[in-house]
């Protein structure tokens, strides 16, 4: 018998706020040292009381208008008891009863996934256990930092498809400027069934909690559907719902105890916390401060002369656009600028392992400039971007330091091509003799001597001439 | 008895209970649990009076998180049995030993006590005073309020306290409110709520009467009113007020401050024992309560409907409140309480509260004066400190 997957994803997603949820403290660009970003309030003091960061609710909003939700304008914060070390409060403060956004969906090539709701709530803090002196040490650094929690209806099919769900989601959120979607900020809890190909039914239900790696995740997903399968089939074992964990050494899920899932949460509404109404000139003040989607920016470079495929690339990371709308912006050539950063930067990152361009747009823009002017050779051009990555250099005085702006004259070109023609005797007689290959170390050995400078196509048809003369 | 847990300053004018903070200076709540714990800052009614030249004589003794009936079950109350109970700030401000106190008024106790000492305490419209720094527990129903002696002292320090502050969610908008003791009562139209006077005792009913006839001397009109949502409102309150205690009561666990039990193996069992030993029955009592009515089985028939029940309550005496300036009611069943058995204290609490929780629970504005209390609508302290002021005068 064929089987088929169900999965459905609970997505969470840290917020670009500058600021924590309920209190001042500062948000996402959390400090380095434990309890360094901690006040009264968000470790649970007596007398501090909730107030509301907007900008997270905004934020949460713009996630509901790119994913089509509905937007609920009557929106209320609840409160989640549990006992746990890393929650101050002994309660979370979540969306329970009215989640801001409800009912949307988001297409993934040619299939739609249906997003149940979006909802807000303030993040845990951190434990970290020293099993040396069997001691267990609290952070609240990450206590209250705003949170979208993101459920997808149980839509998917293949561990492909939520692959690529994730990979669109993150791109989308960091477009939108809603989540840096940095390493760990984005964390899915992974609900997976299998049943027979056609069948309406569910299967009985695993849930794996708290992953982040996208490869991860779909071994996670691979290795339950197995197991799923092998319990069907072959009687392997008893299936019960129940909440499981990856464990990335052994390869392999493993049930949680039972005894941290089934809690009664006790949901009740906060009374600290007023009811938030967005009204409708709010909602269209954030509507109206909604950036282009990847999609929608993908479509936009099409049209801007560039492939479709590298528009894609492009279009895919914020960073990326960020710094190809700037560079355009100050007047280059698009695709001459698209090439610089899909071939250029992206060999340079790839080379120093940088995951993101960070790189200011009017340097790139000042290397295109000279190079597109004939003022410096791309090889030139190249070596600044290099110095501009690894040491943030000024383009123009690295630029004169190095001596590549340059400009030669013509005849000391024709003087040192004869040069090398004159010293290198065999190569001359091998490319007389048929090996066209010759000519290229020639021209490196050119290269050389004019450290870069000068026009290569120019020089490569100097040289040509002068070697079949 | 014991007045303070905490001495401040001998010079100090305004005694403050230990359910809100005063920074350095420890704030129990009357419990164990938080006998060593200081808070880092002052609760946003303190800073106010501290700035306007009101110093804070010390922190007076409460019941484990205010919910008693007045104090006995404080850790540090001392209570000896068959002693007459009071509350302690009611007592200093009788005493006359500071101007006023500042009580958060969650379950009625404040209101108790003043009528059993005989002074007056206002809980104002829930949201004109700040609750910033108060040791939290029915965050939607408590009020910060204030004992004082006479209408004219309450004013004052009110018009000090009250206003907004964006530290509280729960604030509401306006900057100052202006209170008076002036206005007109002849012409008054007071309801007097007869199911809640038929629930009182004799001395009680005593007082009302004579309440009553004052006002008429002065030209107010008074007639009996029946309010048949006295009892729902009194359970709807002990449900919401439970819950709500239970969840904000949650954070004191052991971890973070406060006590923690000496031995434990696990994480649970230091829950657990920290817990079971620094809370008092009442406490514990309430704990179950409120984590019960919560519970996925029982939140819609009982938190959920505890809230429909306060709008049905609020509408029920806004309309008597549509054709009468203010309630006329008795604020405790009796003029002196007795200690009494422990586990008796969940009940005894619970019936007492039948006659303090429709202001409890509708957030209205409530005075308590010369052994009686007085219910008015949203924002109209003045009609209840003008009628409080007027007999004080006659009295006088």
């Amino acid at each position: 018998m064929k089987y088929e997957l169900v999965i459905g994803l609970e997505t969470h997603v840290e917020l670009s706020t500058d600021s924590k949820l309920f209190c001042s403290c500062g948000g996402h660009s959390s400090p380095k040292e434990p309890n360094d970003c901690v006040c009264p309030a968000c470790s649970g003091m007596p007398g501090m009381l909730p107030v509301t960061n907007k900008h997270a609710i905004e934020l949460a909003v713009k996630a509901g208008f790119m994913l089509n939700c509905k937007i609920n304008q009557y929106t209320t914060f609840d409160k989640k008891s549990y006992y746990y070390p890393d929650l101050p409060c002994a309660y979370q403060i979540t969306q329970w009863f009215h989640p801001v956004c409800v009912d949307g969906s988001v297409e993934i090539g040619d299939r739609k996934i249906g997003i149940k709701q979006i909802h807000v709530e303030e993040d845990a803090g951190k434990l970290v256990h020293d099993d040396a002196t069997n001691t267990s040490f609290v952070d609240f650094n990450r206590t209250s930092v705003p949170l979208i929690e993101i459920v997808s209806r149980p839509d998917f099919r293949s561990s492909d498809e939520v692959i690529a769900y994730l990979k669109k989601l993150k791109s989308s959120l960091q477009f939108a400027g809603i989540s840096e979607c940095e390493e760990g900020a984005m964390r899915c809890d992974v609900n997976i069934s299998v049943r027979p190909e056609g069948s309406d039914e569910l299967g009985v239900r695993s849930e794996i909690k708290n992953m982040s790696s996208l490869s991860e995740i779909k071994d996670a997903i691979e290795f339950e559907k197995v197991r799923h399968v092998d319990a069907i089939e072959r009687h392997t074992e008893m299936l019960v719902q129940e909440t499981r964990r990856w464990d990335d050494v052994k390869r392999r899920t493993f049930p949680m105890r039972n005894k941290e899932t089934a809690a009664d949460y006790r949901y009740f509404p906060d009374p600290n916390l007023m009811p938030i109404i967005i009204d409708d000139e709010w909602l269209a003040e954030i509507k109206a401060s909604m950036p282009a989607t990847a999609d929608e920016k993908g479509k936009i470079y099409e049209e801007m002369g560039i492939a479709a495929k590298e528009a894609a690339v492009l279009a895919s990371d914020r960073k990326l656009c960020d710094v190809f709308d700037a560079v355009v912006a100050d007047g280059r050539n698009a695709k001459t600028v698209a090439s610089w950063i899909l071939t250029e930067c992206m060999g340079i990152m790839k080379r120093l392992e940088l995951d993101s361009l960070d790189i200011a747009p009017e340097k790139l823009s000042r290397i295109i400039e000279l190079v597109e002017s004939g003022e410096i050779t791309r090889a030139a051009g190249k070596k600044i971007l290099s110095a501009v990555f690894e040491k943030d250099v000024d383009v123009d005085s690295f630029c004169e330091e190095n001596g590549l702006n340059a400009k030669v004259d013509e005849g000391m070109i024709v003087s040192i091509v004869e040069k090398v023609i004159a010293e290198n005797d065999k190569a001359v007689a091998d490319y007389k003799s048929g090996k066209t290959k010759a000519m290229q170390s020639l021209f490196g050995l050119i290269m050389r001597e004019l450290k870069g400078t000068g026009d290569p196509a120019m020089i490569r048809k100097l040289l040509e001439e002068k070697l079949n003369a | 008895m014991k007045y303070y847990i905490n001495e401040i300053s001998k010079d100090g004018v305004i005694a403050v209970d230990d359910t809100i903070l005063v920074k350095g200076t420890p704030a129990t709540a009357g419990s164990k649990m938080l006998e060593n714990f200081t808070p880092l800052f002052s609760a946003e009614a303190v800073e106010r009076l501290e700035k306007a030249g009101y110093g804070i004589s010390g922190k007076t003794n409460v019941g484990e998180f205010g919910l008693d009936l007045l104090g006995e079950t404080s850790y540090f109350g001392e209570v000896k049995d068959g002693e007459n109970l009071a509350g302690a700030a009611a007592e200093l401000v009788k005493k006359g030993e500071v101007k006023a106190a500042l009580s958060v008024d969650l379950n009625g106790s404040p209101r108790r006590a003043a009528a059993v000492s005989g002074v007056d305490f206002i809980k104002p419209t829930y949201g004109t005073v700040s609750r910033y720094g108060i040791i939290s527990c029915a965050a939607s129903g408590e009020q910060v309020g204030v004992t004082a002696k006479n209408a004219e002292d309450v004013k004052e320090i009110l018009s000090v306290i009250a206003g907004h502050d964006s530290k509280d969610g729960t604030s509401l908008p306006e900057d100052k409110y202006e209170y008076s003791v002036d206005e007109n009562v002849s012409g008054m139209k007071i309801a007097l709520v007869k199911e809640l006077y038929d629930s009182a005792s004799d001395e009680v009913k005593a007082k009302i009467d004579a309440y009553a006839e004052n006002l008429k001397k002065q030209g107010a009109v008074v007639e009996t009113v029946s309010l048949d949502v006295v009892s729902e409102a009194q359970t709807a309150w002990c449900i919401l007020m439970s819950a709500e205690t239970c969840n904000n009561i949650s954070r004191f666990d052991g971890v973070k401050y406060g006590y923690r039990t000496p031995e434990y193996k696990n994480i649970d069992e230091l829950y657990v024992k920290s817990r079971t030993e620094a809370f008092c029955f009442l406490t514990k009592a309430t704990l179950i309560y409120g984590s019960d009515v919560l519970s996925k089985g029982k939140y819609e028939a009982c938190y959920d409907k505890s809230l429909r029940i306060r709008r049905v309550v609020m509408d029920k005496v806004k309309e008597v409140l549509s054709s009468y300036d203010a309630l006329l009611t008795p604020a405790s069943s009796k003029m002196d309480y007795k200690s009494y058995e422990v586990l008796e204290s969940f009940d005894k609490v619970f019936e007492e509260s039948v006659f303090t929780a429709v202001a409890s629970i509708t957030g209205l504005p409530a005075m308590v004066t010369k052994g009686v209390q007085l219910v008015s609508d949203s924002f109209k302290e003045s009609v209840l400190l003008s009628i409080a002021h007027s007999v004080e005068k006659e009295e006088a």
